[in-house]
């Protein structure tokens, strides 16, 4: 068993956590991804800057931005994952991000570096399941998996052509975009999202985390009450961005994990 | 010139490379496209507002004068034919598209209009047909295009739309590209994105060519009209393409005319301050299309330097891709100064005041008649996209060419 179904298996509501690698250093990335596991993150979602994200918000838009500027991209991306590898044998980690980074290296190329680097799954926010099927045979080669995205905007076809993707290969888990618009939108009804998502876990197979706008413990707990868990990804960047030292940085995210991580728990209970 | 089985590709070009969240609504607009678009009702409906409306059939003139300039002795370019987009209202091609789209729009039941723009002529032209049908109408710009393009953010304005000014970024065409699919990600229930170039994901490229295809199929029609015979050469400037799209279209099926588009070189191709993506770039992934681009070896995107706000583009559409692949076309490119020479040229010999975008195709004409009328046995004769007029560029113009405006 691979360490993502590993930890979808262990039964307690997941929290997943997303940083932008690189921003502000590709090193302190390191130590505030590893800082989330400590205080309870389960998965890592480790982002790869790149410098036109269209389906993210000003903040995270923002934070690629300085990434590339503090020389944040792929290859970064793979060596900060082979550091917390090291250090977090257990956590589960996905490279998160757009599909022009992996392409210009070749999908072979990457899926193989990813392998080596300890990563888990990819998630490629613009390579819907009908352009991923090569990057899905390249990754699938080395047993990682492709992490499919449904919006609210899927209907039943969408929700059909990610089960036929989970059927083809690895499919640890699925991504459920829980509002309309970009990363960081104010606008989740947490509790409707996670409802949603149970229906989806129940027509594809797969555990189903809830992502975009969930940026408090209510919030995690009330969109984990029916998901296989959650994804906190803005709030984290921003935290970064207010932190004006690598210590407050530090600790604001600690603390901003644990608030998540109690959340999700209630939601297990 | 949809040459591949799989749907909205150009050979390995061109398919979805969007959000999760958007793929229906591309799916809305496919089946939209076929089933509206490509009807009888909307086709009457659209081209005769293209006929009472834009002032449709545009000209076919004969760039004498011009021609001479370029080749006193006419041993390489015989004729040099200007197809008048430049004479469409709005001034400029891009109201073939934004008519059309906006048109499809109201058909759709959508209920806003946003769009980006580069040289502000896209976002005129869909500022201008929603005026007409009654649409509210959001426009991103990119705020350093703002600032070179000033008379159309007034124009668009006075048309009633919201222009949206883009801070991110290169500030111009690409981040312009990038908000609007955030605003659109975030509002597709009930908004319409009008894209102006014959690039995005599919099924945009294939509409826009759609749309942009009367350029081509008036332009045959004429030339065989006014010299007997097909042209030896079909030349337009090409940013995303749209304008070249429409005029390839025309040509794409007769072998014997060569099809040349022209990319902007900004300062020269060698400086690395440019936008031929074609000539210098590579094949990568940017607004849900496989094309080529111009990005470094990690995969970001670069930012594109031109004169023209409206070929300033990293990207290209797809179809351009395929048809340099194939060799069906050649691009060639054209630096700011050739681009400023050419208007100063065409503007002192024929009286006429060509946009910048249109000015990077003037500029090669030359190479182009010599190309294809060395393979020839007489001199070439040549139809060119004349795109859109200047009076947009009059501030960059002015200043560049160093014309003093006091009386």
């Amino acid at each position: 068993m691979n360490r993502l179904d590993a930890t979808f298996a262990r039964g307690r509501k997941v929290l997943v956590t997303y940083l932008c690698v690189g921003d502000p250093g590709v090193d302190e990335s390191v130590d505030l991804a590893l800082a989330c596991v400590k205080q309870g993150a389960d998965v890592l979602e480790l982002g790869v800057p790149f410098s036109d994200p269209t389906a993210d918000g000003p903040a995270i838009a923002r934070a690629s931005q300085r990434a590339i500027a503090a020389g944040g991209g792929l290859v970064a991306t793979l060596r900060a994952a082979r550091a917390i590898r090291a250090a977090a044998p257990d956590v589960g980690i996905v490279l998160f991000g757009y599909y022009n980074p992996i392409f210009v290296r070749g999908e072979a190329r990457v899926a193989a570096e990813a392998a080596e680097s300890g990563v888990d799954a990819l998630l490629v926010v613009d390579l819907p399941v009908e352009e991923s099927a090569p990057l899905c045979a390249a990754a699938g080669a080395h047993g990682i998996g492709v992490i499919p995205l449904l919006a609210p905007t899927s209907r039943a076809e969408r929700v059909a052509a990610a089960k036929a993707a989970a059927a083809r290969g690895p499919v640890p888990f699925v991504y459920y975009v829980s509002v309309t618009g970009v990363t960081g939108s104010a606008a989740l009804d947490a509790a409707e999202a996670g409802l949603r998502a149970s229906q989806l876990q129940a027509q594809v197979g797969r555990p189903v985390v809830v992502g975009f706008g969930i940026d408090s413990r209510e919030k995690a707990r009330a969109a984990a009450a029916h998901a296989g868990g959650v994804v906190v990804g803005t709030a984290l960047v921003r935290a970064i961005e207010q932190g004006k030292t690598p210590a407050e940085r530090k600790a604001s995210v600690e603390k901003l994990v644990r608030e998540l991580r109690a959340g999700v728990d209630e939601a297990s209970a | 010139m949809n040459t591949s089985q799989r749907a909205g590709c150009y050979g390995p070009f061109g398919g979805r490379f969007v959000a999760e969240t958007l793929v229906p609504a591309l799916d809305e607009l496919s089946r939209a496209f076929d089933s509206i678009v490509r009807g009888a009702p909307f086709q009457s409906e659209w081209r005769a507002l293209l006929a009472t409306y834009v002032g449709r059939p545009t000209p076919l003139f004969e760039a004498r004068n011009l021609a001479r300039a370029i080749d006193p002795g006419g041993t390489t370019l015989g004729r040099l034919w200007l197809k008048r987009e430049d004479l469409c209202h709005t001034g400029a091609h891009k109201i073939n598209n934004a008519l059309g789209q906006v048109l499809l729009a109201k058909k759709m039941g959508k209920t806003r209009i946003i769009a980006e723009t580069g040289a502000g002529q896209h976002g005129v032209a869909t500022a201008t047909a929603c005026a007409l049908f009654g649409l509210p109408c959001e426009v991103y710009m990119g705020s350093e295009d703002v600032r070179r393009q000033a008379p159309n953010v007034g124009r668009m304005k006075l048309l009633g739309a919201q222009v949206r000014p883009v801070e991110s970024g290169s500030r111009t065409l690409k981040d312009a590209m990038n908000e609007a699919m955030r605003d659109w990600v975030t509002n597709v229930a009930t908004t319409y994105y009008c894209i102006g170039s014959a690039a995005g994901p599919h099924p945009y490229p294939e509409l826009v060519a759609t749309l942009q295809a009367i350029i081509g199929e008036e332009a045959r029609a004429q030339i065989l009209a006014a010299q007997g015979v097909l042209p030896d050469a079909v030349v337009a400037c090409v940013g995303g393409g749209s304008n070249a799209i429409g005029l390839f279209r025309g040509f794409m099926k007769d072998d014997s005319v060569a099809l040349y588009g022209v990319e902007a070189a900004g300062d020269g191709v060698a400086t690395g301050r440019h936008a031929a993506t074609l000539g210098a770039g590579r094949v990568g992934v940017l607004h849900g299309a496989k094309s080529y681009v111009l990005c470094d070896d990690g995969g970001q995107i670069q930012e594109a330097h031109s004169i023209s706000a409206g070929l300033d583009y990293p990207g290209v559409g797809p179809e351009h891709s395929w048809l340099r692949e194939t060799g069906r076309a050649t691009y060639l490119s054209a630096t700011d100064d050739d681009a400023l020479a050419a208007v100063a040229l065409v503007a002192r010999t024929e009286g006429i005041l060509p946009a910048l975008e249109t000015a990077h195709a003037f500029a090669r004409v030359g190479d182009v008649a010599r190309a294809v009328g060395a393979k020839r046995d007489g001199p070439a004769s040549v139809v060119l996209g004349l795109s859109g007029r200047g009076d947009k560029d009059l501030a960059t113009l002015l200043a560049r060419l160093g014309v003093e405006t006091a009386s």
